[in-house]
This record gives structure tokens, sequence and C-alpha cells, in this order.
């Protein structure tokens, strides 16, 4: 159907049609679809037990839900959110998507193994169900011991179970991902040649080769002491409780940066692409992924300032931590300068992105906050805490994930959306946000701890504001999921690059690409954001 | 040796730039570029597996350094010889595996197949022996799972030890642990070798193609390097230590 607006070569997406072809595909594109619609279910998930949570904080009194149910509430929020929405969102998406067309090449290094990724995350994700669906968890996303290895009656097993299957699809990912980058680029696409996205991409899998393992392997010994009686972190017989913190935050502290240093890549692109500017200082936004990358291995113990670790460990982990401020300064400040005296457009992708420097700003300095160690023991396990948290994964990763999203839909689906409304939805996104977790900052700060479903009268009205905030904030969401459903059969036909943008994915591919995405072989002659080079931008 | 290898390398970089051989995918340009990504594929999943056993050794030395009166009395009940029965084996094992793709990159089937059999014959003899090993720990009460009784059987030599509830118990679930993972390596390790097997037995790897035999060979090589560590911290470091109590 449509036939005089398809493209001239038939796109991936019609390519061998039916479920079948679907689900057996090695297109890093198709795969980075089916990542996109299952990463969806799971964030739709996961916003339902935060609806509750929310619901549960209107009130002081805990009338909504019962204390354990409550507990459940939070541990399996953070369960679905962490491992099965933030880790995999960009990297499996937009990053399957664009990393062979930015690298110029047909697909990735192992189409097999990225399939396989992709399964072993649907496994996952139905053991986090049926973990759920047996009485769910209630130890927190961090299955701290001894509580989860000794006392809590829920089903441990299963969902340390469940994020051990996932991390291995994280690790497939990663792992495909630098192959890829190393070996794999057109000719002449040197490394700084490269796309910003790329090299942030890069730098998030090398923490997921280099982290990932290690929570594989904690989550193993858990699930050891549960069923098999093996005490490892028994205090019983000398075993140590701090031990599986410090292996437990070894991965999880760099998996914050597995979640925003995707995000960083995604607005590198959209500053350059809404400013229609090189990027400044290409080189420094490039190696500061890295640095993050780095430091980010080097922190963990930031979250053992109250667990009786050694208090000059605790200077250093805070010196670091506060040394990460640096690289992610130099991304912010690079982009505004990117931004200034550009030819920046008020279209929807700069809306999203313009949200995510503010709040991953705020979100950002107020880590600085936490990394100041006595600041640290009046904040830790507040709502501070969650508000700062929130502010980088909600606020930065996933206002980057969506800006990402409404910027490259039209490669991906071949439609566009209506812009209005997707100004709009970014618009009630940034202020619903704000008005959810800006109040927990200063809950937190009057000493409102976390994860109790009860508190004093004091604290009522800043509550009901989150909550306030918390609906608007699902609206904007709901809305974006909406007109992007509307836009696969009703929106406009897109034209291979509607931003006007540079970059192998829109000068050299259809929307969307044909299944080996290039008609011919790529050599890439110019740096990256060339916006200023020789003569006139050419469209489509 | 050297020499033999090199020239496999060079027809293969040869092959790439004619028609396409049959064995090469359609998203990589030529052979060359096939062998490497799968060669830098395989190193950094073992980059992988060795944060993941790292885990492990970072509660081995911790507890090492807490208890290690406890350490040298546990590591003092593991056996000796057939741990360093099972060192000679895998090395061994590391030796025809060197072999077997070397034969494939001169392109002797019959060298492949003869020294994947001995490869795959060498890891069974490990598992085979590993299972003593575990039989008789399960024997003497030694398996903290099922009811760990550091006090032994009256009939056993080592009366003098400590009971329930010590720290030996760590040594022995990180025994357990440690050794049963790397089991699992090379339970993996063989069915990846039957694989090799069939392919090399129908002429499948020749001097332009043998990417599979040889990331196949670095896998096997990490999960011996990987006993080659396993073996003195759990069962001579302790008998060292140990031997005044």
């Amino acid at each position: 159907m449509a036939t005089e607006t398809a493209p001239a070569r038939q796109s991936y997406l019609d390519a061998p049609y039916g479920l079948a072809a679907w689900l057996l595909t090695k297109d890093h594109k198709r795969i980075a679809m089916l990542y996109l619609i299952s990463i969806t279910v799971f964030f739709a998930i996961g916003g339902l037990f935060a609806l509750g949570i929310r619901i549960e904080l209107l009130t002081p009194k805990g009338d909504f839900v019962a204390a354990d149910t409550y507990n459940k509430l939070f541990t399996m929020h953070g369960v679905v959110m962490i491992f099965f929405f933030l880790i995999p969102s960009i990297p499996a998406t937009l990053g399957n998507f664009l990393i062979p067309i930015m690298c110029g090449t047909k697909d990735l290094a192992f189409p097999r193994i990225n399939l396989l990724s992709w399964y072993l995350y649907v496994i996952g994700g139905t053991l986090a169900i049926a973990a759920v669906a047996t009485g769910g968890l209630d130890t927190g996303w961090t299955f701290y011991t001894p509580y989860s290895t000794q006392a809590s009656q829920t089903s441990v097993t299963m969902a340390a179970m469940a994020a051990f299957i996932a991390g291995f699809s994280s690790i497939l990912t990663g792992f495909n991902f630098i192959v890829t980058i190393h070996r794999m680029r057109a000719p002449g696409l040197t490394w700084f040649r490269l796309p910003l996205f790329v090299w942030a991409q890069y730098a998030t899998s090398l923490v997921m080769i280099l982290g990932t393992p290690v929570i594989a392997i904690t989550l193993l010994l858990v699930m050891a002491e549960r069923t098999l009686h093996f005490p490892i972190f028994d205090p019983k017989i000398g075993g140590d409780p701090v031990l599986f913190q410090h292996l437990f935050w070894f991965y999880s502290h760099p998996a914050v940066y597995i979640m925003i240093l995707p995000g960083m890549g995604v607005v590198s692109e959209l500053v350059a692409a809404v400013s229609r500017k090189q990027i400044f200082g290409y080189a420094f936004v490039a190696f500061s992924s890295l640095a993050i990358a780095i430091l980010g291995f080097l922190v963990w113990g930031h979250h053992l300032f109250v667990s009786s670790q050694s208090i000059y460990a605790g200077l250093v982990f805070s010196i670091i931590t506060m040394l990460v401020a640096v690289p992610s300064a130099v991304k912010t400040f690079n982009w505004a300068a990117t931004m200034y005296k550009g030819s920046v457009t008020w279209e929807s992708p700069t809306y999203w992105v313009i949200g995510f420097m503010g709040l991953f700003l705020i979100g950002g300095l107020t880590g600085l906050f936490l990394a100041t160690l006595g600041l640290d023991i009046h904040l830790t396990d507040t709502y501070f805490v969650v508000a700062h948290f929130h502010y980088i994964m909600v606020g930065g990763a996933i206002m980057a994930f969506l800006g990402g999203i409404h910027f490259w839909w039209p490669k991906m689906t071949g439609r566009m959306y209506p812009e209005s409304l997707a100004k709009a939805s970014a618009i009630l996104v940034f202020s619903g946000f704000n008005m959810t977790f800006f109040p927990q900052f200063l809950l937190g700060y009057m000493g409102m701890p976390r994860r109790y479903h009860s508190y004093p009268d004091e604290f009522q009205v800043l509550n009901i504001a989150s909550t306030f905030g918390a609906t608007i904030l699902g609206l904007g969401y709901g809305l974006c999921l909406v007109y992007l459903l509307w836009s696969l059969k009703r929106g406009a036909i897109a034209p291979a690059n509607p931003w006007g943008a540079k970059g192998l994915e829109w000068e050299k591919t259809q929307s969307p690409p044909t299944t080996f995405n290039f008609e011919e072989d790529v050599i890439v002659t110019e740096p990256a954001y060339n916006y200023a080079g020789s003569g006139k931008v050419h469209h489509g | 040796m050297a020499n033999s290898t090199t020239s496999g390398v060079a027809v293969g970089h040869d092959a790439g730039h004619g028609e396409h051989h049959p064995r090469l995918q359609h998203h990589f340009f030529d052979m060359d570029q096939q062998l490497e990504a799968s060669t830098l594929g395989m190193w950094v999943f073992l980059v992988t597996e060795i944060m993941f056993f790292g885990g492990l050794f970072m509660a081995y030395i911790l507890y090492r350094y807490w208890y290690p009166d406890a350490w040298a009395s546990a590591s003092n009940h593991l056996n000796v010889q057939m741990g360093a029965i099972n060192t000679v084996v895998l090395i061994c094992s590391s030796l025809t595996m060197v072999m077997a793709v070397r034969s494939a990159q001169i392109g002797s089937i019959r060298g492949q197949v003869g020294y994947l059999i001995a490869t795959i014959g060498f890891g069974a003899t490990f598992l085979v022996v590993k299972y003593f090993e575990y039989a008789e720990k399960f024997e003497h009460h030694l398996v903290p799972g099922l009811g760990m009784t550091f006090a032994p059987p009256a009939d056993h030599i080592h009366a003098a030890h400590p009971v329930v509830g010590s720290s030996e118990q760590l040594f022995f679930s990180l025994y357990f642990i440690m050794t049963g993972i790397h089991a699992l390596h090379m339970v993996v390790g063989i069915a990846l070798m039957l694989i090799m097997l069939v392919w090399a037995w129908r002429g499948r790897f020749t001097p332009e193609y043998y990417g599979p035999i040889e990331v196949s060979g670095l896998y096997w090589h990490f999960v011996d390097i990987v006993w080659i560590f396993l073996f003195p911290l759990l069962y001579l470091l302790g008998a060292h230590l140990g031997a005044g109590h």
C-alpha cells in the first residue's frame, strides 16, 4: 500500500515480514525495535509501582497499602526500572540502531549474539514478572545481605536470577559495541571522525563489560547462600555483609554511568544538530566520556559512608566522587558553548535536550552535596538521595532517551510525529518532573527518610505536591506514547534528513534504512558535524 | 611453526580480495576483518570472565586475610594429590589445544581431530577427578550447606578441628563455588570442543578459515589459567602455612 510515497528501496521494516522473521532477525535495526517495545512495557510496569508509591504517600498514615506491600512496591519499582528499563534503554535501542550506521557498516560484529542478548533480556524480564507474581521482592533493589540471604521471605532468588540473566544481556550488548567500534568502521572513519554518540557508547560498553560480571557473581553468591546455604556473607561465622556492599556497588555505581553516559552521547548529537554547528571541543567531549567511565569505577565507596567503612577510605572516595564533576562539567559547558551563537531552531528535540541540560545540572550539583562526607551523614537514606538520583536517571537519562527517540524517530520508523504535541509533551514532562522531585529535596533536607510508608504530618504538603507532579509527569509520558504510536500509521512520511543534520544516518541512508543500511560502501572524508564544511548542506 | 602460521595468515589475506570465501559473513569486508573481529570478541569476553572470577578472588583475599588459621586448617582437608594431577592434566590439555589450532592453520584434518579428541579427553579426566574430590568432601561432611560438622566423625584423623559455626565454612563455601564455577566452565569448554570436533571432521577449517577453533582455544586456555590460580590458592598455600597445627 501507499506505493506512491514508498521509498525507492524496500526498508528494513518491510523486508521479509511476519512474526517469525522479526523474532529470528539478525538485523540490528529490528533488534533495536524489539528492545524498544520490550523496554516500553517494562517502563509501564515500573511506572505502575511508582504510582502505588505516590498514592500511598499522599497521606501521612500508611492507609493505602500495608508496610510489607509498600516495601515490595519500591523494591520492584527499582528492580524493574533499573535492570529492565534504564540500563538497556539507550544502548539497546538507539545504540543498536545507530552504531552500525554511524560506523558505516552493515551490522554489528556479532548479529546472532545481538539477538541472543534480546532473548536473555526477555527471559530475565519474564523471571522478574514471575517474581512479582509469586509475591514480589522486599529487599530494596540493592539486595543487601544478611536480610536478602537469611530473613526475607519473598522471591529473592528468582528476582536475583532475573537481574543475573538481564546482566548477561547487557554484557553481550557492550561486547558487541566494543568489537564493532574497533573493527567495523568504514574506510576513512577514524576515531576522531566518529560521532560523539559512538564515543559515549564505547565508554558505556567498557563499564558494561567490566562492571556487570561483578554484580553477576555477587548475585550468584547471594543465591548460593540463600538456596544452597553456602555461607559467604553470614556474620554468624565471620562472613562480612559489608563485603557484599562493596561488591554490589562496584557494579551498581558504575551502572549509573551506564544509564547516563549514553544520554550524554544523545545530547551531544542533538545539540550539534539543533545548533547547526560543529560541537565545541570535540576531543574534550569525547575523552570526558572515557574519564567518566574510568572515574566511575573508583567511587563506589560513597555508598558506604555510613557502613562502617574506614574514614580514610571515605575521604578518598569523597574526593574522587567530586572529581567526576569535572568531566561532567566539561560536557555541559561544551554543549552550552556549542549552542552559543549557533543557529538554534526550536524543534521538538531542542525542547528535550534543553530539558535534559537543566535537570542534569541540578542532579549533578546535588551529587556534590552527597559526596561531601559531613553533609552525607545528614542526608543519607533521606528523600534528598531519592531526588538526586531521580534527577540524574529520570531527569537526565529519560529526557535524553526521549529526546533521542524524537530525533531519530523519522529515521527508525519513516514517519513524522506531530511537532506541537511533541513540544507539549516535553514541557509536561519537564515541569511534572520538577514538581515531583524538587519537593523531595526539601523533604530529605528536613529529614524525611526514604523507604517508609508513613511519615509525620508536617511532610504532607510537599508529598501532595510530589504526587501532583507525578501525575503530570505520567500524563506527559502517556501523551508521548499516544502520538508516537499514532504516527506509525498516520504520521507524515519522513524525508531522509528531516532536520538537515549531518551524519551518515541522515546523509547516506533513506528513512527508514534498507536492511543492509547503505546502497553502496561508505567512505568517510570529513569530520563529524561538519556543518561549516565546504558548500551547502545537502538535504535528503 | 612460526613460518607455517604466518603463511596461513597470508593465504587468508589473499583470499579476502578475490571472490568471497564461502565462510565470509555478509557484514564483513574480508576474511581478515572477520578473524580480527572474532579474536577481539573473545578477548573482550575473557575480560568479562576475569571480572566475574575477580569478585570471588576478592572474597577469598579478604577472608584469608581475616582468618589465616581457619584457612590453613580448612585447606588441609583438600586433596593435594588430586589437585596436582588435575593441574598436570589441564596443562597437557592446553598443549593439545594449541596443536589442534596449529593443525587447522596448516590444513591437517587428521591433526585437528586427533588433538581435539585428546583435549576433550584431558578435560573429561579433569572432571572425573573433580567428581571424586567432591565425593570425598561429601563423605567427610565438609559441604557447608549440608550441615557441615567441622567436628569430624570418630574415625577421622583431624579430630582437633573447630566445630559448627566456624569460619572454616567460609573456606569451603568459596572452595565449592570457585571450583564449581570453574568446573562449569570446563563443561562448557568440552561442549565447545565437541562442536569444533564435528566441524573439523567435516573439513570446515582451512588455512584461510580457522577463526572458531582459534577463539575456542583462547577460551580453553583461559579456563586452564583460572585453575592455575585456584590450585595454589586453595590447596598449596594453606597446606604450607598450616603445617604446624
